[in-house]
């Protein structure tokens, strides 16, 4: 649905030039939310404005929709533009215009007649929870309040895609929540793709269903977060689940082990115990769910020999579970 | 010398003033529709033609967009500059290619013009400076033209300040309509000047400067209005 190819984007003089986005590639399926996690100055929000060329790139090509946009003329990319809505961490909403105004904002660019403007306007108000708001102008509402009529102009003109610029980092955790529970409702009742970026890990974690890492201009992992989850290694994955610095006691070797898919119920614990007679304490533990299914990650504490230790965890990997060694006397 | 006890003197001095303040509020309110109907445009375009503005480049040329920019800081500058008594007459030949005339009250409006639309497109240009970024940037995600970000966002969102710019604006065209008046444009001033100056009428410089006083206040007073209804949609 999005093809994001070699993009390369660089700002400043040649003197003091900075790379910002170091020739990215993703790829965003039809119909999936996929999420762009990062620190700041990472290059996400660069990113995501090139998507609809707010950001036009040195180099490399965006297709949305089955069309190329960086080889577009002006008047071609702005219809194309209408079939793409985007939300802002500050809302941008017009503050000369009520709610309901702002919505017929997307309309009127769109060139919609005055009657099909109120209704459309009326219809995705109601979608989005704000029809009782309808004439209040937005310096009185909420912040949640304001990212509901963001998202519904965003709406209006009926897009495939909706691009989510930090839409909830200038909200508060419970806020945040409902507007991800309005994004996921908009995903899968009108089939629209989402591409977002935040550097929040919990919102990859509570809408995404993949997910791609940019540090430094560049993508350095990505793919479905079920898959994540399985990677040896991955970043992202143990940023989803944070089981915080490594402490191994003494004599003991640390291991991760993710439960994914199916697995996620398998008595491990007991297991190791019993068949393998090793005392077993837990370090830590994080569960969740991810993309439909139950994902976690427990971080254990194993006494006893190296050589029983490896006996004991191919065992395990031999049930399909990712165990990874993270602390310990030859770890 | 005016003798304030003679007789229809109060009667006098009612007509006098009545005729003055009409030709005054002509003067300042064609002046000021034509500053609006040039100026706004003017200060749209001295900030669009900035770099990275919305029509930086026009007919795909940014060298284009630089040049207009240039040409129009320099017009406005000049136009900013030049002393109103100097200006005035400087553009003698301009009003009567115009008007047809140089003196009277119509051919008054145009110097006044002149030197009201450089300051009011200072004030346009600030005021459009001001409105948020994020904003364009919102009408250009949904595929808005250059004209419809300018119509829709940028005067809208800047009303506030614009008005308020306006009401400055009419208080300086108020104040060059008196000079006017000295050179035969008629109004408060030329009321001033013949009675209250040549003919030492304490009684009539007191008056002119009680009704101009009287305009200036309300105009303000209406302008200031206007753009706190605006923003109290805002709060």
């Amino acid at each position: 649905m999005i093809a994001i190819t070699d993009v390369t984007k660089t700002f400043g003089r040649a003197d003091r030039r900075v790379t910002a986005l170091d020739n990215v590639s993703l790829a965003v399926e039809r119909g999936e939310i996929f999420g762009v996690a990062g620190q700041s100055g990472a290059g996400k929000s660069t990113l995501i404005r090139t998507v609809n060329l707010l950001e036009r790139p040195d180099s490399g090509s965006i297709e949305v929709d089955g069309r190329v946009l960086t080889s577009l003329g002006a008047a071609e990319l702005r219809s194309a533009r209408r079939g793409i809505g985007m939300i802002f961490q500050h809302f941008n909403l017009l503050t000369s215009r009520t709610v309901q105004g702002n919505v017929e904002l997307a309309l009127e660019i769109v060139g919609v007649d005055v009657r099909e403007r109120r209704r459309r306007a009326a219809e995705i108000l109601d979608l989005v929870g704000l029809s009782s708001k309808a004439c209040v102008y937005p310096g009185q509402l909420s912040g949640g309040q304001k990212q509901r009529v963001g998202i519904a102009r965003a709406l209006a003109a009926k897009p495939s895609v909706l691009l989510s610029d930090e839409a909830t980092s200038a909200l508060d955790p419970e806020t945040t929540r409902s507007i991800l529970a309005l994004l996921k409702t908009i995903n899968s009742e009108l089939g629209l793709t989402v591409l977002l970026i935040t550097h929040e890990m919990d919102v990859v974690k509570t809408i995404c269903d993949s997910a791609a890492l940019l540090e430094g201009g560049r993508v350095t992992e990505t793919g479905n977060l079920v898959d994540l989850i399985r990677t040896p290694g991955s970043r992202l994955a143990r940023d989803l689940f944070p089981l915080g610095e490594v402490h191994t006691p003494a004599g003991h070797t640390v291991v991760d082990i993710t439960f994914s898919g199916g697995l996620a119920d398998r008595p491990v614990i007991a297991q190791l115990a019993r068949v393998h007679g090793l005392d077993v304490s837990i370090l830590g533990a994080a569960v969740e769910t991810i993309g439909g299914n139950q994902a976690g990650r427990t971080r254990l504490a194993l006494p006893g020999a190296r050589d029983d230790i490896d006996r004991a965890l191919a065992d395990l990997r031999g049930q399909g579970l990712l165990v990874e060694v993270v602390g310990g006397a030859d770890a | 010398m005016i003798d304030p006890s003679a007789p229809g003197f109060w009667s006098d001095l009612f007509q006098v003033l009545l005729i003055g303040t009409g030709q005054t509020l002509y003067m300042v309110g064609v002046a000021l529709l034509v500053t609006i109907i040039v100026g706004l445009p003017l200060g749209i375009l001295l900030v669009g033609t900035e770099k990275g503005g919305l029509f930086s480049a026009p007919f795909g040329s940014r060298r284009a967009g630089v040049v207009i920019n240039r040409i129009l800081d320099f017009v406005v500058n000049l136009g900013r500059s030049v002393p109103f008594i100097i200006l005035m007459i400087a553009v003698i030949p301009f009003t009567r290619l115009i008007v047809g005339t140089f003196i009277g009250s119509t051919a008054a409006i145009v110097p006044l013009s002149l030197v009201a639309i450089p300051f009011f497109a200072r004030m346009v240009e600030i005021a459009i400076k001001e409105v948020e970024p994020g904003l364009s940037e919102a009408a250009d995600s949904l595929g808005a033209t250059s004209w419809q970000i300018v119509r829709k966002v940028l005067v809208p969102e800047a009303l506030p300040s614009i008005l308020l710019g306006l009401a400055t604006t009419v208080t300086s065209i108020i104040n060059f309509s008196a000079m006017v008046g000295t050179v035969a444009g008629g109004g408060l001033g030329d009321v001033a000047f013949r009675y209250g100056y040549q003919r030492y009428s304490t009684i009539h410089m007191v008056a002119v400067i009680i009704v101009i006083y009287l305009i200036v206040q309300a105009l303000a007073a209406l302008a200031a209005w206007g753009a706190r209804r605006l923003q109290r949609q805002n709060s």
